[in-house]
């Protein structure tokens, strides 16, 4: 996953509150949205996220990946990444 | 090992708007809002039986609605009869239901007619509205004794032809509309009380000597939350009544007030939710009496019609819908493709209804597109409504949708639905799914245009 965007300088605590310090603009994330912010800012590839969600928690490798996709459609979306 | 993983929530981001008010308002858990049954019958139960999409009429909220409205009228006035409006929802099992509890029926067209002949309902127990009667329709009509309601000048001309054809004289009706004091004002239907177009055609009703004037109708829009303008419609018709008895020696018999009364469903554009904004049915049957009592005279209790549709039946009626797919929009917002659409839920694109899901849901609630099967743009059941993130197979209920849908929703691009009636805990299909074997019945393929 290129990371050559906002994603990598965003800020993010425990709780799920997410600073971007380019823009000012402020997100919150939920338990796994932040495991896949993190590993995007890692730099880890999309069957990675896939992989780590699956051995973390309880869902079908299907489910992981058409969610992971779609939080990726939505950090697009909200240009965070291109 | 499975049992030592997390529960899965699905992943949300939603952008925090400091400064500004969440235009989709918050959406904690609390206010999330899960529908597990109907009427004690579980949804899950409900779609295995019957699939999805499903419409689903409870039997105990429209006795008790109509026995509610019944009392309202009942201990304020002596002489109240209801008018099932067959046009809000014309199935027969509830029209049926509606006739048990001692509603007439109120009819605008020749098919509605029928239907309500078919029923088993006598012509002298229809009141025949509408704009549109044809002269045969009207022939029927006059011949089994319904009460018929005169739209315009011509259908006075077509009920004389008739009158004179049947070598009859026919009691009528004349519809009237008015200022209530509200807007907008309905003027399309019936005649202008203000304007003395409905004295002119009192007048032409008597110059033709074929018609005898009895009743007086008036409906004054849709969805009325001032109970105050009854009150005024019913002084000005029962004041108008006495005008006629004075100038013409017309007896009115009764008076036909019409409908409108809104349900608890959110209007558009509204701010306050429907228990806040709508207004208990007392309230209408208080200002009403009131508007009766303040302008008959002592002693004189002529018949009241009311011919209320949406106001009992809307809450009775749910829609189950289930996602099909979903998917992330440009914009940020989640497109929620369900298999029931406008094609079903043709008042969406007037009210918003409430939505609920079968069983709790977790994670964030993000801005949520609930977007119909059909293959076009404007099939948006739901649009701005905060909604937690929804797998496929997600049972959705939506409500109230009794009124009008399932008269108005259409046989476009797909099947329409099931229509099942829950009774003390016994569901009973009312309106089978349909098949290809509808569509096709009624088309004729010419020889020349076989393909095998």
């Amino acid at each position: 996953m290129n990371t050559n965007n906002r994603i990598a300088r965003l800020a993010i605590n425990e709780e799920g509150f997410v600073f971007d310090p380019q823009t000012g603009e402020s997100f919150t994330v939920n338990q796994t949205g932040k495991v896949i912010l993190k590993a995007l800012m890692r730099s880890d590839s999309e069957e990675s996220i896939i992989l780590q969600l699956t051995e973390q928690f309880a869902l079908s490798p299907q489910e992981a990946q058409a969610d992971v996709r779609d939080f990726i459609h939505h950090l697009r979306a909200y240009q965070l990444i291109y | 090992m499975t049992n030592n993983k997390k529960p899965y929530v699905k992943p949300t981001i939603i952008k925090l708007q400091s400064g500004l008010m969440n235009k989709f308002g918050v959406s904690p858990y609390y206010a999330r809002k899960v529908r597990s049954n109907i009427d004690g019958v579980s949804i899950e139960e409900l779609t295995k039986q019957f699939g999805s999409p499903l419409f689903v009429f409870s039997e105990k909220t429209i006795r008790n609605t109509i026995r509610e409205a019944k009392e309202a009228f009942a201990t304020r006035y002596p002489n109240v009869t209801f008018s099932w409006s067959y046009k809000t929802n014309y199935i027969d099992a509830i029209n049926a239901i509606y006739h048990q509890e001692g509603s007439i029926a109120e009819v605008v067209s020749e098919m509605e007619y029928d239907k309500a002949r078919k029923l088993g309902i006598s012509g002298e127990n229809i009141i025949f509205n509408g704009p549109h009667k044809s002269i045969p329709a009207l022939k029927k009509a006059v011949q089994e004794g319904a009460k018929i309601h005169i739209d315009h000048f011509d259908e006075i001309d077509d009920l004389e032809t008739v009158a004179a054809e049947l070598n009859k004289e026919i009691p009528v009706a004349i519809r009237l509309n008015l200022d209530s004091g509200i807007q907008p004002q309905w003027s399309r239907f019936g005649f202008n009380l203000e304007s003395g177009q409905a004295l002119d055609a009192v007048r032409r009703i008597n110059m033709g000597g074929k018609l005898r004037l009895n009743g007086l109708h008036c409906h004054i829009g849709t969805f009325i939350l001032e109970p105050n303008a009854y009150k005024t419609q019913t002084e000005k018709m029962v004041k108008f009544a006495y005008e006629l008895e004075d100038m013409l020696g017309i007896s009115i018999e009764y008076f036909d007030i019409g409908g409108g009364f809104p349900s608890k469903s959110k209007l558009k554009g509204t701010y306050l939710p429907p228990d806040v904004s709508v207004p208990p049915i007392d309230n209408y049957a208080e200002k009403i009496s009131q508007g009766l009592f303040n302008a008959l005279k002592p002693g004189h209790f002529p018949k009241l019609y009311l011919e209320t549709g949406r106001g009992l039946i809307d809450e009775a009626g749910y829609l189950i819908t289930t996602v099909f797919a979903s998917k992330r929009l440009p914009d940020g917002r989640k497109s929620y493709v369900l298999d029931a659409g406008v094609n079903l839920l043709f008042t969406a694109t007037w009210y918003k209804f409430t939505i609920e899901t079968d069983r709790e849901m977790q994670g964030l609630g993000e801005p949520a597109l609930l977007n119909g099967p059909l293959c076009m743009n404007i099939d948006i059941l739901d649009e701005g409504s905060m909604l937690p993130p929804m797998k496929r197979g997600t049972r959705l209920i939506l409500s109230p949708v009794g009124a009008y849908n399932v008269t108005q929703w259409m046989q476009f691009i797909e099947y329409r639905p099931a229509v099942v009636l829950i009774n003390e805990n016994q569901v009973e299909i009312i309106r089978e799914k349909e098949d290809l074997s509808d569509i096709l019945r009624r088309e004729r393929l010419p020889k020349r245009l076989r393909l095998a």
